[in-house]
């Protein structure tokens, strides 16, 4: 019994080093393109709050362009530029990947860019804007959400982006 | 539009926002409690959607238009699903907040719901 447990703990012992071995060369072909995921974890949650934000604001300004164009067309126009904005996050959230992680990244600083000038115009003259858009008053009508996304957004791209480094640097540490 | 409806499928989105923002909040994923419960508000939002065509069959129309209106109703009756399925591929704290945010959306479609019906109209 006692001789049985001596060996398989040794076998473990070697089966770890063994793994760590051959586990090199899949892990420094990773390093190499170190996929970024971009949309797990708290990626998930922002992806299903821009993929919200895609469809309310699209459906919001395709609506008010079909009944009432002519009222505040450039506000409506305003709405489903937002939600293509906000369309394009949530595709690059969805696809992953440090390409579509840069794209996210403009795309959030326009969005973040977007809230504050309307937001500020909204608030300083309000005939600017006849009718309300997602980014009026800094999106006060759906509870800052248009003002907090870009931020959480930018801050988790970066992030994201800093593990992935983490990652590639631990591997290359390893290696040496 | 039934105020029976729509409060029942609010406080419901309510309670399940704060079961499952608990669940983020403890670090755990959703559970089978929390899909019964996703199911229940699913149900009642489903209901609300039977009653209101039932509503517009019958000649009412909502006070700021049927554009507008649809869309919020149909959309009321697809949140917590979408949430369900995200919440199923983030096996995560993550996932409970995914589920968390989409019981807060219900209860603010159901407040605009509420609004562009016509509050006290019918």
């Amino acid at each position: 019994m006692a001789d049985g447990t001596r060996v398989s703990t040794t076998k473990g012992g070697d089966g770890m080093t063994d793994d760590a071995g051959s586990g090199h060369t899949p892990d420094d072909a990773e390093a190499q393109a170190p996929k970024v995921r971009i949309g797990q974890g708290p990626g998930r949650l922002l992806l299903s709050l821009y993929a919200v934000f895609t469809v309310a604001a699209l459906s919001r300004s395709i609506v008010q362009i079909a009944t009432k164009y002519h009222d505040a067309p450039l506000a409506y126009v305003l709405s489903g530029v937002a939600g293509v904005v906000y369309a394009v996050i949530t595709v690059a959230l969805w696809k992953g990947g440090e390409q579509a992680r840069r794209v996210a990244l403009v795309c959030c600083s326009a969005e973040l860019a977007g809230v504050i000038a309307v937001g500020t115009l909204t608030l300083v003259d309000s005939s600017a804007f006849p009718d309300a858009t997602v980014w009026s008053d800094f999106g006060v009508g759906y509870v800052f959400l248009p003002l907090a996304l870009p931020v959480a957004g930018l801050l988790w791209l970066r992030r994201a982006a800093r593990g992935a480094g983490q990652r590639r640097e631990q591997q290359t540490g390893s290696e040496a | 539009m039934l105020d029976a409806v729509l409060i029942t499928v609010s406080v419901t989105a309510l309670l399940l926002a704060a079961w499952c923002g608990v669940a983020a909040l403890r670090d755990q994923p959703t559970n089978d409690w929390h899909f019964v419960a996703m199911g229940v508000v699913t149900v009642a939002a489903l209901v609300q959607l039977v009653i209101s065509i039932v509503q517009l069959a019958h000649g009412d129309r909502p006070q700021h238009g049927m554009a507008v209106f649809l869309p919020y109703l149909v959309g009321a009756a697809l949140v917590i699903p979408a949430a369900a399925f995200m919440s199923l591929a983030e096996r995560t704290r993550w996932g409970s907040a995914i589920v968390a945010a989409g019981g807060l959306i219900l209860a603010v479609l159901e407040l605009r719901l509420n609004e562009i019906w016509g509050a006290g109209h019918g």
